[in-house]
C-alpha cells in the first residue's frame, strides 16, 4: 500500500494590498510563521513563489487573493501546526487583514508520499470542495476522509 | 444510560479518590503509583482501577516501564489515564452543546469574532467580582474552579491542562480560542502586572497567563 501525505490549500482575500500600513503586522509574521512550519514535526513541503520565501506573490485565483499550500505527513502534523502553534494567533487576528469568505477557503486531500501537488491542482481541489461539498477528493478538518476514502470515524466494512 | 453507569462507578469513595488521582497526573499511572497515592494495597487499587476502566472513565495501556524487552523483561505494566471521551449528565435532559455549535457556526459564518470577544471579555470581567484578581495564585484558584486544571510552570507562568470548551474549540479553533483568550483577558482586567496571551501547544489550553515583568531569565 502506498503511503499518503496530506496536502492543503487555503486562500485569503486581502483587505488591503500587502504594502499598506494596515497589513504590516501580517507581513511581519510571514517569515517567523513560515520558519515555524518548516521546522514543525511532519512538515513535508510548502509553496513558495519564485525567488521568494513565501507564496504571497502567487495569485492564481485573483489579484487580491493570497494562497498557501503545503504537504504534511499526517492530519495530526498539519493540525498541530495550524491550530496548536504560534500560527493560531495569526489565525485569531484574520479578520483584521482578510475579508470574510462566503465559500470554503481551505481544502485538504491526500497525495501519494513523495508527490508534490501543483498550484493548479490545489485550486481544482478547492473548487471541487466548493461545488460538491466534502468528498474523499477534497475535504476539511470537520468533514475529514481517510486515504482509503472513508469518512473519519467510519468503520471499515466488515469490521 | 451509559453515563449513569459511569457516574455510578464513582460512588465508592476510594474509587473516586483513585480516579481523581489518575485524572490529575500528566502521565499514565501504574497500579503501584495509584496504590501508593491512595494509601491502599496494590491489589485493591488494581481492582478499582479496572472497574473505572470498564466504566469507560479510564483508558489503559500496557508498557514495560524499564524499557527492557524480550525474554526476562517481565510482564508489561498496566497503565491508566483519564479517558478522552466527555461525559455529561443533565436532569432533565438539556443539550447546550448543539446550541453552542449552531451559535458558533453562525458567528463563524458571519465573521462575528470581534463581537464574540467583546462579550467574552465582559463575562471574564464578571468572574473576578468587585476587585481585580490579586496575583497568579488567585488566578490559578479561579481557573481551577472553572475546570481549566492550571499548572504553574518553572518560569512562573500558568498553563492549563484542560480546555473547558474543547469540543467546540476543535470545530472552530480561531473563533473559540479567541473567545477563550478574551474571557481570560477580562478576568485579568485591572490586575497589576498580569497578562493572558495566546501560546497554543498540543494537548494544552491555547492561553498562558504570566507576569508582564517576565522574570523568566532569573528563575
Amino acid at each position: 500500500m502506498t503511503e499518503h501525505h496530506l496536502a492543503q490549500i487555503n486562500v485569503a482575500a486581502l483587505k488591503e494590498p500587502l504594502d499598506a500600513p494596515g497589513m504590516a503586522e501580517f507581513v511581519s509574521l510571514l517569515d517567523p510563521v513560515n520558519a515555524l512550519a518548516d521546522r514543525s514535526p511532519g512538515f513535508v513541503w510548502r509553496l513558495v513563489g519564485e525567488g521568494a520565501n513565501d507564496a504571497t506573490g502567487v495569485r492564481p485565483v485573483g489579484a487580491d487573493v493570497i494562497v498557501n499550500m503545503s504537504v504534511w505527513e499526517s492530519r495530526e502534523a498539519l493540525w498541530d501546526f495550524v491550530y496548536r502553534s504560534a500560527h493560531l494567533e495569526a489565525l485569531r487576528r484574520r479578520r483584521e487583514w482578510f475579508r470574510r469568505h462566503v465559500e470554503a477557503h481551505q481544502a485538504l486531500w491526500w497525495v501519494p508520499a513523495g508527490r508534490i501537488p501543483t498550484v493548479e491542482e490545489g485550486v481544482e481541489r478547492l473548487e471541487l470542495l466548493r461545488e460538491r461539498g466534502p468528498s474523499p477528493a477534497a475535504f476539511t478538518f470537520r468533514d475529514f476522509y481517510t486515504p482509503e476514502g472513508l469518512p473519519e470515524g467510519a468503520q471499515p466494512a466488515g469490521a | 444510560m451509559e453515563d449513569f453507569e459511569a457516574f455510578g462507578a464513582l460512588r465508592d469513595p476510594l474509587r473516586r479518590r483513585l480516579y481523581e488521582y489518575v485524572a490529575a497526573q500528566d502521565h499514565p499511572v501504574s497500579r503501584n503509583e495509584a496504590a501508593e497515592a491512595a494509601g491502599v494495597a496494590r491489589t485493591l487499587a488494581a481492582f478499582h482501577l479496572d472497574r473505572l476502566a470498564e466504566a469507560g472513565l479510564l483508558e489503559t495501556e500496557s508498557r514495560r516501564l524499564t524499557g527492557r524487552s524480550g525474554p526476562g523483561a517481565g510482564r508489561p505494566a498496566k497503565l491508566y489515564r483519564r479517558a478522552a471521551g466527555e461525559r455529561a449528565l443533565s436532569l432533565p435532559p438539556r443539550d447546550y452543546r448543539t446550541a453552542a455549535e449552531v451559535l458558533a457556526e453562525t458567528a463563524e459564518a458571519a465573521g462575528l469574532d470581534e463581537e464574540l470577544r467583546a462579550a467574552a471579555r465582559r463575562r471574564g470581567r464578571a468572574l473576578h467580582g468587585a476587585k481585580p484578581v490579586g496575583g497568579l495564585e488567585e488566578v490559578g484558584a479561579v481557573l481551577a474552579r472553572r475546570g481549566y486544571e492550571p499548572r504553574r510552570e518553572e518560569g512562573g507562568a500558568v498553563r492549563m491542562r484542560n480546555c473547558p470548551f474543547h469540543a467546540l474549540a476543535e470545530q472552530f479553533p480561531p473563533l473559540v480560542c479567541g473567545m477563550n483568550l478574551a474571557l481570560l483577558q477580562g478576568l485579568l482586567e485591572g490586575a497589576e502586572g498580569l497578562r493572558a496571551r495566546m501560546d497554543a501547544r498540543p494537548g494544552w489550553c491555547c492561553v498562558v497567563v504570566e507576569e508582564t515583568s517576565s522574570k523568566n531569565n532569573e528563575d
